[in-house]
């Protein structure tokens, strides 16, 4: 079970604003949540819901405005330089764009071994020529001596996405943030992109924050993880993946994973829809009071939705939820001697 | 669904590059029924925009149609849509056929109101009555499920992108067209806003009368509402057939692979294929059939001869030598 391995990484009421046309808004909103060693947690919900927000303030790229991140316990922006400096190379960001994130004047050999003789992981460049030929092999770019030589524009999308991986994987980091990693990629090159990374959570038992719009991805890399769904810079919903996409609590992710179409004629057109009350998503600038998906949910309680903030709550082994009313049906369920396990979700 | 309203018959378009000529469509043949939705799936530079683009010829200037065929049937009457006259291309547009382009929503003309969008459209066809046109335009923008009173006079910067999508849909049916082209409509868009435009066509479908051919790279757009999908690959069409047949007894090994790489989000854990190697480049295509160096069933056959699409099924064509020991392997 990951609950009794250490947490790597944890967000500890973790916030971040942003001014937006002069007004302080919350892109990232009292985020609580631990990583445990060799963990593969994902971070799933619509665009600017603050999955990037979260991913760069643990990777040490921006600071939170409120709340930490701590590192086997440590709070890192407590961090003497060097520790800092450290930690930074211990947690490394994938992101998106191969293109923006490599550099295109230099050769994939000089992209990969820089980092190895800056941080003096190679000693000499025959090391360094001997590491990158071993990091290639590990990102599937093989025969390794067929990629040393090429620019990023003599690669495909997917092959570029792999120089990322293996220049995340150049100062052997302990957990990978990879922000949207393979949605750039096509299709029919995105499986082997995600075995490739899955590939390497065993061998090298490294972390994952995996970053993604799209539940389905998160399904298939995190099944035997975690999911983490926000909506509106708050988490409203963590659970293990298969009671997450099989049994969902929360009316958000009961909304989303319902509305997700799907490759599959059957299963799509026959999924039973939750009807929201509105198709508006409000504004980061102008939240609703109470729960900011109170105006759009179809379980809203008028009196409690809309007047608290509903607060992230143990439902059952491993899940939490911030919805009032489904921790309040699930506190009745436990004093009326129900199961202790989950009641099954609305449909 | 008998009667046909387009025929596409081997149809090539190309683009002269630096590098050498882009084969972006390539002797693609099909034919529309009244009523009927098709689906064009495909990866990203397979050539599906281009061959949207040759239906309504508003390919760029620098295109060549090399070859081929668009007949458009209306009330018994045949048009050339490639011999047409720049004054009856007008009006074919958006009367005949309209597309709504890929990214259009992001492309609006800022400083002009819904309301002017569907006023210049109505006059520049010949639409009069402006109480007429205000009342087919409040009737459409319903039945995308937008608020006329507040849509109606919005500047698009006021709009959602999901809003403005189906402003886009509203606006293609003004003219009450025959067809409707959709170039990748939920591309970009988030969940649920992707869900409110699947089922605002599903809804127009039931409602208006009309045939709707959309392009997209998303499978699950064509799983949900196409009646029959064509996969595309490198500029051509591979397979082609009802739509429980292409996801569930595909016989291309292209569409086998690419129906089986993306996950569903329903029920557990499925084995997903990954398809080894890239996609091909449009300018040095391999030779023989354009997928045999990434396909697990290629012989030298395959290498040495393009494939024509031929029966497999029961209204299902596939362009494959090895249909046969693909089917059987799966
Ligand atoms: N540097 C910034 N300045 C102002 N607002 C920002 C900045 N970065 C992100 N935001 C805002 O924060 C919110 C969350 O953004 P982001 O974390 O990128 O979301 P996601 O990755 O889920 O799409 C959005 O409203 C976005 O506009
Ligand atoms: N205006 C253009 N000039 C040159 N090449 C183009 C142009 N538009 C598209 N192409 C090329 O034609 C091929 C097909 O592109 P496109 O029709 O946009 O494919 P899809 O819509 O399937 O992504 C690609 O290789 C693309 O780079
Ligand atoms: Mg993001
Ligand atoms: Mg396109």
């Amino acid at each position: 079970m990951p609950d009794k391995r250490q947490p790597v990484v944890e967000l500890v009421h973790l916030s971040r604003t942003f001014e937006q046309r002069g007004m302080l808004v919350k892109a990232v909103d009292d985020v609580t949540l631990a990583v445990n060693e060799g963990e593969v947690v994902c971070l799933v919900g619509e665009s600017g819901c603050g999955k990037t927000t979260t991913g760069k303030m643990i990777a040490g790229l921006i600071r939170p405005s409120g709340g930490e991140i701590r590192y086997n316990g440590q709070d890192i922006w407590r961090m003497d330089a060097a520790q800092f400096r450290k930690y930074r190379m211990a947690v490394q960001l994938i992101h998106q764009d191969p293109y923006a994130s490599l550099n295109p004047a230099h050769s994939v050999f000089r992209i990969l071994s820089a980092p190895l003789l800056e941080h003096k992981i190679a000693s000499n460049p025959q090391a360094a020529r001997d590491r990158v030929r071993e990091l290639l092999m590990m990102v599937d770019l093989t025969p390794p001596d067929d990629f040393l030589d090429k620019y990023p524009h003599q690669l495909s999308g997917g092959q570029r996405q792999r120089v990322s991986v293996a220049r995340a994987l150049t100062v052997v980091p302990s957990v990978i943030v990879a922000d949207e990693a393979v949605s750039m990629v096509d299709v029919s090159i995105r499986v082997s992109l995600l075995n490739t990374l899955r590939k390497l959570k065993e061998r090298l038992g490294v972390t994952y924050v995996f970053i993604t719009h799209d539940l389905a991805v998160a399904k298939h890399f995190a099944w035997e993880g975690r999911v983490a769904v926000m909506y509106l810079g708050r988490m409203v919903e963590v659970a293990h993946t298969p009671q997450l996409v099989n049994h969902p609590q929360h009316p958000y992710t009961q909304a989303l994973l319902s509305a997700i179409p799907e490759p599959d004629p059957r299963i799509t057109r026959t999924k039973e829809r939750v009807q929201l009350r509105s198709l508006d998503v409000p504004s980061l600038l102008n939240l609703p009071p109470g729960c900011s998906f109170h105006p759009r949910c179809p379980r809203f309680e008028a009196g409690l939705c809309d007047v608290m903030v509903p607060e992230l709550m143990e439902v059952g082994t491993a899940t939490r939820v911030a919805c009032h009313v489904v921790t309040r049906e699930a506190a009745h369920a436990l004093r009326d001697g129900h199961t202790t396990s989950l009641p099954p979700a609305a449909p | 669904m008998t009667k046909t309203v387009l025929e596409v018959k081997n149809l090539w378009v190309e683009y002269p590059a630096r590098r050498g000529v882009v084969q972006a469509v390539r002797g693609v043949s099909f034919d529309l029924c009244q009523g009927e939705t098709l689906a064009f799936i495909g990866e990203s530079g397979s050539g599906k925009t281009t061959l949207g683009l040759a239906l309504v010829r508003l390919l760029p200037k620098s295109a060549r149609v090399r070859q081929g065929n668009i007949l458009f049937y209306q009330n018994g009457r045949v048009q050339d849509v490639l011999a047409l006259s720049q004054e009856d291309l007008r009006q074919f547009r958006w009367r005949d056929c309209a597309m709504v382009f890929q990214g259009a929503q992001n492309s609006f003309n800022p400083v002009l109101r819904v309301e002017s969008q569907f006023y210049d459209t109505a006059r520049a066809h010949g639409m009069t009555g402006t109480a007429h046109v205000k009342q087919r335009a409040i009737d459409l923008l319903r039945m995308v499920q937008l608020d006329p009173n507040r849509v109606f006079r919005s500047f698009p910067h006021e709009l959602s992108g999901g809003m403005r999508q189906r402003v886009l849909i509203a606006l293609g049916l003004l003219l009450q067209p025959q067809v409707i082209i959709l170039d990748e409509p939920t591309t970009a868009l988030d969940i649920l806003t992707q869900r409110s435009i699947i089922e605002v066509l599903r809804k127009l479908k039931k409602e208006l009368d009309f045939s709707l051919i959309f392009i997209s790279h998303d499978l699950s757009l064509a799983a949900e509402l196409a009646d029959r999908v064509a996969t595309v690959y490198a500029g051509t069409i591979v397979e082609i057939g009802g739509v429980y047949d292409i996801f569930e007894r595909a016989r291309h090994p292209y569409t086998q692979a690419l129906t089986h790489s993306v996950p569903t989000v329903t029920g557990d854990l499925r084995d997903l294929t990954s398809i080894p190697g890239s996609p091909p480049d449009l300018i040095v295509l391999p030779p023989g059939c354009a997928f045999h160096p990434r396909c697990p069933f290629a012989t030298q056959r395959c290498k040495e001869q393009e494939p024509p699409l031929e029966p497999v099924g029961e209204g299902q064509f596939a362009a494959c030598w090895n249909w046969r020991e693909a089917m059987n392997k799966t």
